[in-house]
């Protein structure tokens, strides 16, 4: 298969993700969708690893995969946190630190 | 070994102040008196001692230079922790450590009742260390050590009792001005080591006659600054308006520091210094007319004021004005002589007039003391004595010393004729004021005070008041505490005294001219090297010289006879008359004033233009600006921070495109 395709499938992938990001206001929504635009980028990485042949695109996707899990660990400690605090899971309404 | 002498010399004074220093609490007061008094008398004998060894050798090779440590070695500056021992050295070691013994004893009496007693013997035992590393140093660096520590002792001497305001104010204005003659020292030594390449006082003296020619303008430079340095501590005109107020100090710090001692450092570096002055005559002129115009002037200015210390205080700057005059000439041992006998007799006219003081219970003005002949016969006895020599009356020491000076500058001839006119003046209204004060307060009807303590035996219970303006003040720290000490009836201060009393009249016989010429002869080593060593007054000439100055002593008082005895009407008509004269006079020349004007004011208005408009506008103005700047700038962006989530991550999506698409152009 031609590299295009994979290409178009991580565009798609990344669009959703920031779509996401962008439209919905539910921060456990939006950890997902950041973690699908983390994927996307991953995928690209690898296509282009294959279409050189070698290996070292493994070793960053590798490192992405760890880097994701730690950000999920920080954002659901976030969620937690508001939800402890009652406060709405809706990012537009916690928004203090506006200038 | 004699250098060993001298280090102890210079130990025993500083281990006494530190011992009492350390020790205040424990220590009992006389115990510390004690230990004062001991550590001078034991730097006296060394330096008896380190004298014996120093004239043990031949006398060419009578100089001894001594390091203890290297203090600092640096890019070719060497500093060594050393003194220089001389005969000239050792002449002040000797007057100083020796007055200073017998003022030490002195005011063990005269203090006894102070509160501040271990104070006052800690700061009196620093002050001698102080004043003995100033003689002995071995270099410039040294000497401004010393000189600076003295300028630090007489501050603290002078503010003893730290809670008269006109106490405190004085201890400021003497340390301010002397901070301005050290000044003067370090310009030179720094000019002296680019010049000459070393500090130390054997290479700079050797080497300066190969490097400078004969008043080369930097070798008057270098002169002029060590001149600024003498005259602050000397109390020079324009130097001078310090030493009178400095009277508000402790009657033996007068005596010791304000008279005897310190203010003569001035005469002591230009006689130490005497190869730098000849080889620019330039300077050592300006020294002598200062010295004339300050002798002149302090002498009228005598005349007038009524306060006692402070009649002493402006005869001792005429003094020193001689002292000036005879070392800026050349003639080095005449003036060494006078500023010995004048450490005698003027250290016992201020120990005189503490008795009085004492006894007029902190009162120090002479319109008030009468009549104490009879209540206080040795003090009297003593005054008169001091009186008699620094008018310079036959056979005393100060007709020696005196017209030794005086002698020379008429040898020289010239110009110098002129200043042999001014100083001839000087000694004429020197014996007017010095007996003034003896006409005004020894004979005539007993004052209260005096009468007080003849039928009483007993000094009468002032209050105790400030003599300057009258104010109460607290006996604690105040005027040496409740009771006052006369000599009378105080042995350490009879004994002290007695034994200036007995210098005073005989200390000339060392040098009579033609006889035995003790002090020229001891100083010879120092000043071999001297233009002038080989020049000096014939004996006949000498006693010409003698002869008239007996002559000038006897008719200045008998002229003070007639106006303070005979005709006590004249002085007030005279005041009338000349009021013009009168006025300038007492109030000082208006020396206060004129430097109150030409320096101090300008210097306020300076600070004041600078904390009202420098400070304001363009310190403030620079520091509140970039603040407003910083506040403004944030201002301009803070709506950024809308606090919305997907606001910032639009932004930073499309930032990050932006910035992609900047380089995908450019790789095109």
């Amino acid at each position: 298969m031609d590299i295009e395709w994979y290409l178009v499938l991580s565009a798609l992938l990344f669009a959703t993700g920031f779509l996401g990001v962008m439209i919905r206001r539910n921060p456990v929504v939006i950890l997902l969708c950041l973690e699908l635009m983390l994927s996307a980028g991953a995928l690209a990485l690898l296509a282009f690893s294959r279409m050189l042949g070698n290996q070292d695109a493994q070793v960053f996707v590798l490192i992405v995969l760890v880097v994701a899990a730690c950000e999920v660990v920080v954002g659901l400690g976030l969620v937690v946190a508001m939800y402890r605090r009652r406060l709405p899971l809706d990012v537009d309404e916690v928004k203090e630190l506006k200038g | 070994m004699t250098a060993t002498w001298a280090w102890l010399v210079l130990l025993f004074p500083l281990l006494g102040s530190l011992t009492i220093g350390a020790t205040f609490k424990v220590l009992p007061e006389r115990t510390a008196g004690l230990i004062g008094i001991s550590a001078i008398v034991a730097a006296f004998v060394c330096g008896i001692l380190a004298l014996i060894g120093l004239q043990g050798e031949p006398s060419e090779s009578r100089h001894v230079a001594s390091s203890l440590w290297e203090y600092a070695n640096v890019g070719g500056l060497k500093i060594d922790l050393g003194i220089y021992v001389d005969p000239l050295s050792i002449f002040m070691v000797l007057v100083v450590t020796g007055v200073s013994s017998l003022i030490h004893i002195y005011s063990y009496s005269y203090m006894e009742s102070d509160q501040g007693y271990h104070r006052f013997f800690s700061y009196l035992n620093f002050f001698v260390f102080s004043m003995l590393v100033l003689v002995l140093a071995g270099n410039f660096i040294m000497l401004i050590v010393g000189w600076a520590l003295v300028g630090f002792a007489s501050y603290a001497l002078i503010s003893y009792w730290y809670r008269r305001n006109t106490a405190t104010k004085a201890g400021m204005k003497a340390f301010v001005i002397n901070v301005v003659g050290d000044i003067g020292l370090y310009i030179a030594a720094i000019l002296i080591f680019k010049n000459l390449g070393s500090v130390d006082y054997g290479t700079v003296f050797e080497r300066a006659p190969e490097v400078f020619t004969t008043n080369e303008w930097e070798i008057v430079a270098i002169c002029l600054c060590l001149l600024v340095g003498a005259f602050a501590k000397s109390a020079q005109m324009p130097f001078h308006t310090w030493l009178a107020d400095a009277m508000e100090g402790p009657t033996p710090v007068s005596s010791l520091i304000h008279a005897a001692t310190m203010v003569t450092a001035g005469v002591y570096l230009i006689a130490r210094c005497h190869s730098l002055f000849e080889l620019a005559p330039t300077a050592a002129d300006v020294a002598a007319w200062v010295g004339l115009a300050t002798l002149l002037i302090a002498g009228t200015i005598a005349i007038a004021v009524t306060d006692l210390k402070r009649i002493i205080a402006y005869s001792t700057m005429s003094q020193i004005g001689y002292m000036f005059v005879g070392v800026s000439i050349g003639a080095y041992s005449a003036g060494m002589f006078h500023l010995m006998t004048h450490a005698f007799f003027k250290a016992l006219l201020f120990m005189a007039a503490g008795s009085f003081i004492s006894a007029m219970a902190n009162m120090q003005d002479i319109d008030k003391m009468k009549g104490f002949r009879k209540a206080m016969p040795f003090t009297a006895a003593m005054f008169i004595i001091g009186a008699l020599a620094l008018s310079g009356f036959p056979g005393t020491s100060g007709w020696f010393s005196k017209d030794e000076i005086i002698d020379f500058a008429h040898f020289r001839g010239g110009m110098y004729d002129w200043m042999w006119v001014g100083m001839l003046i000087g000694a004429f209204m020197t014996a007017i004021y010095s007996f003034r004060i003896i006409f005004r307060i020894l004979p005539g009807p007993p004052c209260e005070e005096a009468e007080y303590l003849e039928q009483h035996g007993h000094v009468i219970h002032g209050e105790p008041k400030n003599p300057a303006t009258g104010e109460l003040e607290d006996t604690e720290v105040g005027y040496p505490g409740e009771e006052h000490h006369i000599a009378e009836q105080a042995g350490g201060m009879k004994f002290a005294m007695a034994v200036l009393g007995v210098l005073a009249l005989i200390g000339g016989l060392l040098q009579i001219p033609g006889v035995d010429d003790v002090i020229t002869k001891f100083l010879e080593p120092t000043f071999e090297n001297s233009v002038f060593a080989h020049m000096h007054p014939s004996t006949e000439d000498s006693w010409i010289g003698l002869g008239e100055g007996a002559l000038i002593s006897i008719a200045g008082i008998a002229t003070a006879w007639l106006l303070y005895i005979k005709r006590p009407d004249l002085p007030v008509k005279f005041r009338q008359r000349f009021s013009a004269i009168y006025t300038l006079c007492v109030n000082k020349w208006y020396g206060d004033e004129i430097v109150d004007f030409l320096i101090v004011n300008p210097v306020k208005a300076f600070g004041r233009f600078c904390n009202r408009i420098f400070e304001r506008f363009a310190i403030d103005g620079a520091t509140t600006g970039v603040a407003g700047l910083t506040r403004s700038a944030g201002a301009a962006v803070r709506d950024l921070q809308s606090g919305l989530l997907r606001g910032y991550a639009v932004l930073m999506l499309f930032g990050i495109l932006a910035i992609a698409v900047y380089f995908l152009i450019r790789s095109i």
